[in-house]
């Protein structure tokens, strides 16, 4: 069913706390308690989507397992940034495997435990979209397909940032990278390219695949502790806007996030066994415009040498995932 | 210590790292003004009564109120509600409904019998208060509660004024207006009721008084000159509804004209409705120029009251009136037509407004009088020291609700004028406007309706037209406020900054930030629903 948001307390569950709830409905994050996955003095930019995303999810993976967690996590920012030899920011027992083999060192530790006897400590994976969606595609297919006990986590900013922006296989269509620069007649990323990784889970018919963005909060943490109740193969990829790579302001990074969902660009649902059980409506529709006009990224499509034709492309793949996943409420048409 | 092997040097928490020195603005937690405060004319702290509404902690929140304003339950039924008006959720969906809030809470008061705190010190100061109607009961209250010692000089019968001798039962049932009156005289302060006060230094003088306040309102009314014949019934609109609170009830029969398109002509004309008569009122302008209220207009047209408008009254001669239809001119003023037309009339009301009387100033010097009210400087002090006025009396507004908050402003003048210093108010908060909110957070609440008395009892009786609240509506309403500009601790900075620099002090004490880790990246502020943190740039 997905996530049932309470309408009615002022801001209900749409802020991260609510001194209104009762205590059983307040989200970790509101928690003075809340584990602080990543602890401050990390080296991440001013305004990073993936440290605060990945503080949401591990913080709500710790309240899920009691405490009882280890993290494997894939090179990429998320571990350069935390984990500058010898200090780190982890505040829970972490690894840091190599840039393509995050799922198959959790599918170890996974193994490990077993094999000890400790079923109470439970495992997650965690890397980037190049680690996850290109060179540790193998390893995480074959972690989906034998269905091992662990949660894989994709942060997903839609390029390769810790070495400067080159594309990877979740870069947008038109954005600009490093290797995607906005010259000739379709500037940017080509279209048409690419992989829907999420989908990809889906069709291995894994327990649990879900999408998410940093903009809600209670989504995600909902999302992390309906995965965490199950075992196998589960696997969350979270949309975390980078100011850096993406040309946006480091203020922006929520509002950005916010804008994909509510745009239909980034849909966000949920589904079991490769069936979607849930998705999160849009509350307020917007054009991609609005979306893509703050990211300098897409400055290319804008302006005096606009390319209107590449943003109405744009928008019909935003109107697919409306049409595919039921994006909108039936009233707001 | 012994490292593994090819581990040269210790492992450490990045803590040690101290990011905030990348900072070059920093975020600050502030208070800014919400415009329901700005807009009040008694300066309630509207947001800061709604947050304790808003978790069902009404006695707080009446609390809260009343540190500006004594008369909740009276406010909540009369006061036309500027705050309303100027309230950011307009332009989400509908305002907030604080006047039924507030009523809400006046009434839970009552029924509770709150009372106020009784004065800690006592000043050896005495006050005299002249006129016992909102302006003087409202300073009455503020300066008991400040430990003077307060005596309140009023002329007639019962307090109240026009709270009680202008606006009719069915907007402020008496039970009400006697409970909040009857709580501010609790405070110890003394009511000399059928006390006029002819001479005023006299009675200063007499009663030994160190300053006093003076709100004796407008009650003289206008007359205009309209040709009448001997048996022709002309009276004036304040003394019908003045005549309404006491045995002899006016006889005005059945036919009554009310001249005018104020508030009191709507009053005047939806009392006699009750009465059993059928009132028209004749206005020389248009509905949209009239000065009563539109809703007002709206309820007596409602309860069958029949107005004509482009119209003034040429004369009045036994059960006759002739009626000069106007016309508006390029300048939006009436002018006439020449064309006559004839209307039964057993009564002529007038309700043309209302002048001061003065008398009690006669002879006292250095007052400025100018068209017809008492000049006051803004610390609400007449050009005669120790002499403060407010009300209907001094240039302003003429509302219930501008005469409390003159009476609270010249209460704390005066309060400081006996001290021998000047009171200087709090600096003025920067305005919460809606571009700084965040609207994204707040769930979507349409606006709670009040109930109203059914149309037959409206034009029959002088039950209350407008219901109040219940406690779960109530609720609702208070938590549609945004909290403009002030925090409410929805926790959303604590979570959304990905340095985990903001430090929540727990449920009461807000947050505040760790700006040893602080990168300045601005999102709490942008993600802030109400606008209560800003940017300032780091001093280099
Ligand atoms: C019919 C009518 C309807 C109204 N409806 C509303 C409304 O819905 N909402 C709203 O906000 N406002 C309304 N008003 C306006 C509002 O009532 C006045 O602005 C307000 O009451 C003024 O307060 P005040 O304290 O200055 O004077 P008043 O309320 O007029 O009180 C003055 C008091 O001083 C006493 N007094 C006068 N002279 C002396 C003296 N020499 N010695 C001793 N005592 C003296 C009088 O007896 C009186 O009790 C209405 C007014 C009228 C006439
Ligand atoms: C086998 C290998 N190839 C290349 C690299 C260099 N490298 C380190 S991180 C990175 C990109 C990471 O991108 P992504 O996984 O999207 O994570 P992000 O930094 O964007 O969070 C690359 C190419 C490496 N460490 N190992
Ligand atoms: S939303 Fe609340 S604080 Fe803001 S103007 Fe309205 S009542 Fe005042
Ligand atoms: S979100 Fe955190 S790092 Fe960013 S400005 Fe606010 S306190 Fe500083
Ligand atoms: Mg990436």
């Amino acid at each position: 069913m997905g996530f049932q948001p309470v309408k009615f307390y002022q801001t209900g569950t749409y802020t991260v706390g609510n001194r209104l709830l009762a205590a059983d409905e307040r989200s970790v994050q509101s928690s003075e308690q809340r584990s602080n996955a990543i602890n401050s003095g990390h080296r991440a930019c001013q305004g990073c989507g993936e440290a605060l995303g990945a503080r949401y999810a591990i913080d709500a993976a710790m309240a899920a397992s009691n405490g009882q967690l280890i993290a494997a996590n894939a090179t990429g920012c998320l571990e350069v940034f935390s984990t500058p030899y010898p200090e780190s920011s982890w505040q829970v027992p972490w690894i840091h495997s190599v840039f393509g083999n995050a799922p198959a060192v959790a599918t170890g530790i996974a193994a490990a435990l077993k094999a000890k006897g400790k079923t109470e400590v439970r495992v997650v994976a965690q890397g980037g979209d190049g680690g996850t969606t290109d060179i540790g595609f193998g390893c995480l297919s074959g972690m989906f397909e034998r269905n091992d006990d662990v949660l894989y986590i994709c942060y997903d900013n839609q390029a390769y940032m810790n070495t400067g922006v080159q594309r990877s296989s979740a870069t947008p269509p038109a954005a600009r990278t490093a290797t995607t620069m906005p010259v000739g007649p379709q500037p940017g990323n080509p279209f048409g390219q690419g992989k829907n990784l999420p989908e990809i889970a889906m069709a291995h018919g894994i327990p649990y695949v879900a999408t998410a963005t940093v903009a809600d909060l209670r989504d995600i943490e909902y999302k992390v502790k309906r995965a965490m109740q199950m075992h196998g193969a589960r696997y969350l990829h979270l949309f975390v806007p980078c100011p850096l790579g993406w040309g946006t302001a480091s203020h922006d990074t929520i509002r950005i996030a916010r804008l994909a969902k509510e745009s239909g660009l980034f849909p966000v649902f949920e589904a079991e066994h490769g069936e979607v059980t849930g998705v999160l409506k849009i509350r307020h529709p917007v054009p991609v415009e609005d979306y893509l006009k703050p990211q300098k990224r897409f400055a290319h499509l804008f302006g005096k040498h606009a390319h209107p034709d590449m943003v109405a492309h744009i928008q019909a793949l935003a109107d697919r995932n409306i049409r595919k996943y039921k994006l909108l409420d039936e009233e707001v048409h | 210590m012994a490292k593994p092997f090819a581990i040269t040097l210790k492992p450490g928490s990045s803590l040690t790292n101290l990011t905030g020195t990348w900072r070059t603005e920093r975020p600050v937690y502030v208070d800014r003004l919400p415009p329901c405060n700005h807009a009040c004319p008694a300066g309630e702290n509207i947001q800061g009564w709604l947050f304790h509404a808003e978790s069902g902690d009404y006695e707080q929140a009446w609390r809260v109120l009343v540190q500006d304003n004594p008369l909740p339950a009276v406010m909540g039924r009369v006061c036309y509600h500027p705050c309303e008006n100027s309230c950011n959720r307009g332009q989400l969906d509908a305002p907030v409904g604080i006047n039924s809030v507030e009523r809400f809470l006046g009434d839970e008061a009552i029924r509770c019998g709150w009372k106020f705190d009784a004065p800690a010190t006592s000043s050896g100061k005495k006050v005299l208060i002249v006129g016992a109607g909102p302006s003087g009961l409202s300073a009455a209250y503020h300066l008991a509660r400040m430990g003077h010692a307060v005596e309140i000089h009023e002329a007639g019968p019962l307090a109240g004024g026009m709270m009680r001798f202008g606006i009719p039962k069915y907007r402020l049932p008496r039970d009400v207006l006697d409970a909040e009156v009857q709580r501010i005289l609790d405070l110890g302060v003394t009511l000399k009721l059928n006390t006029r006060v002819e001479h005023i230094e006299q009675t200063m003088k007499q009663g030994g008084f160190d300053a006093a306040f003076l709100a004796v309102g407008a009650h003289i009314a206008r007359r205009t000159t309209i040709p009448a014949g001997d048996a022709a019934h002309i009276v004036d609109a304040v003394s019908v509804l003045r005549s309404m609170e006491g045995e002899d009830k006016p006889m005005l029969g059945r036919r009554v004209v009310v001249y005018g398109g104020g508030n009191t002509a709507i009053d005047v004309a939806r009392t006699v409705k009750r009465m059993g008569a059928e009132p028209v009122i004749v206005y020389r302008r248009t509905r949209d120029k009239a000065p009563a209220h539109d809703f007002e207009i709206e309820e007596a047209l409602q309860e069958g009251v029949m107005i004509k408008w482009l119209s003034t009254i040429k004369q009045a001669i036994d059960g006759e009136i002739t009626v000069e239809r106007m016309q508006l001119d390029d300048k939006g003023f009436p002018q006439p037509t020449g064309e006559y037309e004839k209307l039964e009339a057993d009564s002529v009301v007038l309700a043309l407004g209302q002048d001061v009387d003065l008398s009690l100033l006669e002879g006292v010097p250095g007052l400025e009088i100018k068209d017809g009210v008492v000049q006051v400087a803004p610390n609400m002090m007449t050009g005669r020291t120790g002499i403060f006025a407010g009300g209907d009396m001094v240039p302003s507004e003429r509302t219930v609700t501008v005469g409390v908050g003159h009476g609270k402003k010249a209460a704390r003048n005066i309060d400081a004028w006996l001290r021998g210093t000047e009171y200087t108010p709090a600096p003025r908060h920067e305005p919460a406007s809606f571009d700084m909110l965040n609207p994204w957070y707040y769930t979507d609440a349409p606006k709670t309706v009040r109930p109203m008395l059914d149309l037959i009892r409206r034009q029959t009786t002088f039950e209350e037209v407008q219901g109040g609240l219940d406690e779960t509506n109530a609720l609702f309403e208070a938590r549609r406020c945004l909290s403009c500009g002030n925090c409410f601790e929805c926790d959303n900075c604590y979570g959304v900054c990905p340095d985990n620099a903001v430090i929540k002090l727990g449920s009461g004490k807000r947050f505040k930030f760790n700006y040893d880790y602080c990168k300045g990246c601005g999102i709490c502020v942008s993600e802030c629903p109400c606008g209560a943190i800003k940017m300032v740039p780091e001093e280099t």
